[in-house]
């Protein structure tokens, strides 16, 4: 098994014409993910590639079964381009767009937390990887291998980085989910972390958290209550200045909130094991999976 | 981006929130001006994006003409947390009965809006909730329902304002609520709120951030920006398109990704070093972007060691590689640099690299190994 993306996955790509969004859709196809569809609004009727392009996602999900999205456009159309998934009936939204203003994406969210249909990842995210399954988004799948870690994170190259050290020492990850460096993304740790404890293949979870918000100390008390898998940690920001922005939007320490020691000591209160540098998060992981072995 | 107080006031009152009348000054003489069009007493303010400017000596009440030459004479220039006073906000003196703080934020957690009132205005806020919590009253608003009156109502009641002004504290609430949406913000306050002794509700001060990713709907407030404030290597960095953070040490560094580059910051420094600068280069870098990068690191006089930490996803090792040689042929750094190149064409990166044989340029496989290198090459 595997969480959100697998061999069921229908993907249709908003922005399917541009030219990131070809380049990455045609790597999704490679890889094996099903990309039955894509949207851009005027281009109807032509194809990227063998992908059929289509006008709406309404027509999109009608011709092709489309349970997945990946939005690809650029920030100011973005939140449209989710709400018009959303309501096309699409179960799982991946935003990969950065860039997206704040109020735009608060009120995305919150239609999809009020209509409780569709799932939203993102955005700014690197989006979602099974190996072996299906890939939605940009992670680099040549470095990842089918198992059993499970990595959460709102960082994309720090996943790559601590990844490629599980990979080294012998271990695959069953989904890598980037839930993205925003103020206000759709997906939360503890939603994820919530799909990883139910997961069967999962057995070890790592979460890749970093300045900004409270989402790490919200994670450390669901996790306490919740979870009975062992979970690594690693937060970024150690060194962040207070009130600058760290290149992902949420990434901001607040005057004395949000900080990166906040966030460990309340992950390790809760019985968590944070390591102090990716390679030890990653050495962490491995010794965890060796000794249950 | 953070208005200063003044143009926070004029978007104010663009929403009809009152604000007491006031003159934008940047020499004595206009101050000066300024003053006696307004009438004694006024209010000398400086204008500078940090809080703490009373105490500081930056707000002072002029009674004539003298006393207005003296203190704009005296606050303009001011050193102000590290920040130079270069403009001044000339208003009419205000009759204070109680002052209140107030405030719409965008509250992370919650994924909504959150209002707070408290009658304990004019004190820091952030010391108010630690020390006594109660005494702020916080209500999330749905953003798909937007204010309503009612909101302005139990909020007036439940921080206990005066009776009287329940009504018209609670009016300053939707219209304070209402330049957080329509101007998209992701911060007002109001602190002091004033009642003055003829019970009219005021804004005295003015914080407002907007979010920087709306601003391409709000052209007016876009020009506020003044970029000859900035730093000016944040600067040079923002008008080539990459996110680049000030900081105060010797080592200049340069990643892939914001969360890769904060965790460098960090090895680094676990390792004793001190990094110069947080530099996100981006997803899918070219070669032009890498060679662009290293100007505005090594345009901080204080580098002394640069460290390159890429994994390489849509990046490529190849072009980082080619960034870089395309550096040293058009400026010859006079410092040395350590590459870690990982990730996507890796190899390719370090034979071009190798092949180059650039000058104090030295290679590590590791992000822990390359940050001790380059610890050890810039002490002194």
């Amino acid at each position: 098994m595997s969480i959100l993306v697998d061999t069921n996955t229908k993907l249709v790509v908003s922005g399917v014409t541009g030219r990131e969004g070809t380049f990455h859709s045609l790597r999704n196809r490679d890889y094996g993910t099903q990309v039955v569809g894509g949207v851009t609004p005027g281009k109807g009727g032509q194809d990227v590639e063998g992908i059929p392009v289509f006008d709406t996602f309404h027509e999109a999900v009608a011709q092709t079964g489309a349970n997945t999205a990946m939005i690809f456009v650029p920030p100011r159309f973005a939140a449209d381009s989710i709400l018009e998934a959303e309501d096309a009936g699409i179960d799982l939204i991946v935003a990969i767009t950065e860039g997206i203003a704040a109020h735009d994406e608060l009120r995305a969210f919150n239609v999809i937390k009020k209509n409780g249909r569709a799932r939203l990842i993102g955005p700014n995210c690197p989006g979602i990887l099974s190996p072996g399954k299906a890939n939605v988004g940009i992670i680099p799948a040549a470095f990842f291998k089918e198992g059993n870690v499970g990595v959460v994170s709102r960082s994309g190259t720090l996943t790559y980085q601590i990844g490629n050290v599980i990979a080294q020492e012998g271990f695959g990850n069953s989904t890598i989910v980037g839930i993205g460096g925003d103020p206000v993304p759709g997906s939360d740790f503890i939603d994820i972390i919530a799909l990883f404890q139910e997961d069967a293949e999962t057995e070890l979870i790592v979460m890749c958290g970093e300045i900004g918000g409270d989402a790490e100390e919200r994670a450390a008390e669901f996790i306490a209550a919740n979870v009975s898998k062992p979970v690594v940690a690693y937060i970024a920001g150690f060194t962040a200045p207070p009130g600058k922005t760290m290149g992902h939007a949420g990434a901001i320490v607040s005057g004395s909130r949000g900080t990166a020691k906040a966030k460990a000591e309340a992950l390790e209160r809760k019985g968590v094991r944070v390591g102090r540098t990716p390679t030890e998060v990653a050495e962490l992981a491995a010794s965890l999976l060796a000794a249950a072995a | 981006m953070d208005l200063l107080e003044y143009q926070g006031k004029q978007v104010f009152a663009r929403h009809g929130v009152p604000v007491p009348s006031g003159r934008h000054a940047q020499t004595v003489d206009e101050a000066a001006a300024a003053a006696d069009d307004i009438g004694y007493p006024c209010v000398i303010k400086a204008q500078v994006q940090i809080g703490g400017r009373g105490k500081a000596g930056g707000i002072q009440v002029a009674n004539n003409h003298n006393e207005a030459r003296e203190h704009a004479q005296a606050i303009l220039g001011m050193d102000i947390r590290g920040l130079t006073v270069h403009e001044l906000w000339v208003e009419g003196a205000s009759q204070i009965a109680s002052e209140y703080y107030a405030s719409v934020v965008f509250d992370r957690s919650a994924k909504a809006p959150l209002v707070m009132l408290s009658t304990k205005g004019g004190m820091d806020i952030e010391e108010v909730a630690e020390t006594d919590p109660g005494a702020i009253a916080r209500l999330h608003v749905d953003p798909l329902l937007g204010f309503q009156e009612f909101h302005g109502r139990r909020l007036a009641f439940e921080a206990a304002v005066d009776a009287d002004v329940v009504r018209p504290v609670g009016a300053m609430l939707a219209k304070l609520y209402e330049v957080f949406v329509s101007e998209e913000a992701t911060l007002v306050e109001v602190n002091p709120l004033i009642v003055t002794p003829e019970r009219q509700v005021k804004a005295l001060d003015a914080k407002v951030t907007l979010d920087d990713n709306a601003l391409f709907r709000h052209p007016d407030n876009a020009e506020l920006r003044d970029p000859s404030r900035e730093d000016p290597q944040e600067r040079m960095a923002k008008e080539r398109g990459l996110t680049y953070v000030k900081l105060d040490g010797n080592i200049g560094i340069l990643g892939n990704g914001a969360g890769l580059v904060m965790s460098t910051l960090d090895v680094v420094a676990q390792a004793g070093g001190s990094p110069a600068n947080f530099l996100d280069a981006g997803g899918g870098s070219k070669a032009e972007a890498i060679t662009s990068a290293v100007e505005v690191i090594l345009s901080n006089p204080n580098v002394k060691a640069v460290l390159f930490n890429i994994f390489g996803g849509i990046t490529r090792g190849d072009e980082v590689a080619r960034g870089l040689i395309e550096a040293f042929n058009q400026i010859s750094p006079q410092v040395p640099f350590v590459v870690r190149l990982d990730g996507t064409n890796d190899l390719e990166g370090r034979q071009l690299l190798a092949e180059a044989s650039l000058p104090n340029v030295f290679t590590e496989s590791t992000m822990d190994g390359a940050a001790q290198k380059v610890v050890e090459l810039a002490a002194p």
